[in-house]
């Protein structure tokens, strides 16, 4: 049955006695966030966190998570974890652009967030945002794996929200929605263009 | 009543059959009614680890190298038979060692017999 057709306040009912009902749309997103299979892909000292988040003591794999995949054909979240120099950017965009829909990014740390530390550097891209669409951001330098496990968890509650149908479709069902973004190439000073107007809303500062 | 020992087969091919089909039905379905495929030329292209792919995958290898593959295949056989040589080195009666130099000079004639036909040097 598609979705709104149920009140809740009946659904609660009829669990009670024991009789469950779903949707479509809820099974379909039940089965996506717990079968979140991420890239696997580290660029800096995030990564050893992000590591450890897969290893034992931490255990992605009870989100469903932890089937790292060698190869973006079969990944559904890419996990920005450490400092992108301008000379891997181009990469991260096209290895995002190979991803299949529905696709999601983590940045994980303050560099894949803006720069970080290497703010001020010639070479270190200011926020892995200009290029691609985030979900979750994660601050910290670099996050411990709670806080990744808490992105993660932030980003199957966003999955479970998407819906299939009707008005608030999520994004990557519309078909005229970009799945590609353009790749960054070298220029003479910086890379070209140095960010996706498309993709990159940057937050309107106020002065008083 | 029993039923037929092949029936049992029959159930087996179907089951076999119907494993694999119904989830790419499934996703084909899916395909067509909710997501539309996005392909693309990033999506498309060859996967080498997000950098652009240089050139053809099928391209001719010069086979000139098989030979030194051969050599150093037979070297490391032979490499080997030293292994119990060098560990009962100091209980070898003087014969034994013996039939290993010699053992070693035959190697050593061989590596300069393929020296000298050229074997070790590439091939341009």
């Amino acid at each position: 049955m598609m979705e709104g057709e149920m009140d809740e306040g009946l659904k609660g009912e009829l669990q009670k006695q024991g009789i469950w009902v779903t949707s479509m749309q809820e099974l379909y997103n039940w089965g996506r966030k717990n079968s979140i299979w991420p890239l696997q892909f580290g660029l800096a000292c995030c990564a050893i966190e992000m590591i450890a988040t897969a290893a034992s003591r931490y255990d992605i794999a009870r989100f469903g998570g932890e089937v790292f995949r060698p190869s973006p054909r079969q990944a559904d979240l890419m996990i920005v974890a450490g400092t992108v120099t301008k000379k891997m950017a181009p990469q991260i965009v096209r290895l995002y652009n190979q991803m299949p829909d529905p696709k999601y990014v983590i940045s994980m740390g303050a560099c894949a967030i803006s720069g970080g530390p290497f703010k001020q550097g010639y070479n270190v891209l200011k926020g892995i945002d200009r290029y691609i669409p985030v979900d979750v951001y994660i601050p910290g330098c670099p996050p411990r794996p709670e806080a990744l496990l808490h992105a993660f968890m932030e980003l199957q509650r966003k999955i479970d929200g998407q819906k299939l149908t009707g008005k608030g479709k999520a994004e990557f069902l519309k078909a005229n929605t970009p799945s590609e973004f353009p790749v960054p190439e070298f220029g003479a000073h910086d890379l070209m263009p140095p960010a996706n107007p498309d993709v990159f809303h940057p937050p309107a500062i106020e002065r008083a | 009543m029993t039923p037929d020992p092949y029936f049992f087969l029959v159930v087996f091919c179907g089951v076999a059959l119907v494993f694999p089909v119904a989830p790419l039905a499934l996703a084909w379905l899916w395909r067509r009614f909710f997501q539309a495929p996005k392909p693309g030329a990033a999506k498309n292209a060859t996967y080498e680890c997000g950098i652009e792919s240089l050139g053809e995958a099928q391209i001719q290898f010069q086979s000139q190298f098989y030979l030194y593959c051969i050599i150093f295949l037979i070297f490391d056989v032979e490499s080997i038979f030293l292994v119990p040589f060098a560990v009962a080195f100091t209980g070898l009666p003087f014969g034994a060692f013996v039939a290993i130099l010699i053992f070693l000079l035959l190697l050593l004639e061989g590596l300069v017999w393929a020296w000298g036909k050229g074997c070790l040097t590439w091939a341009k």
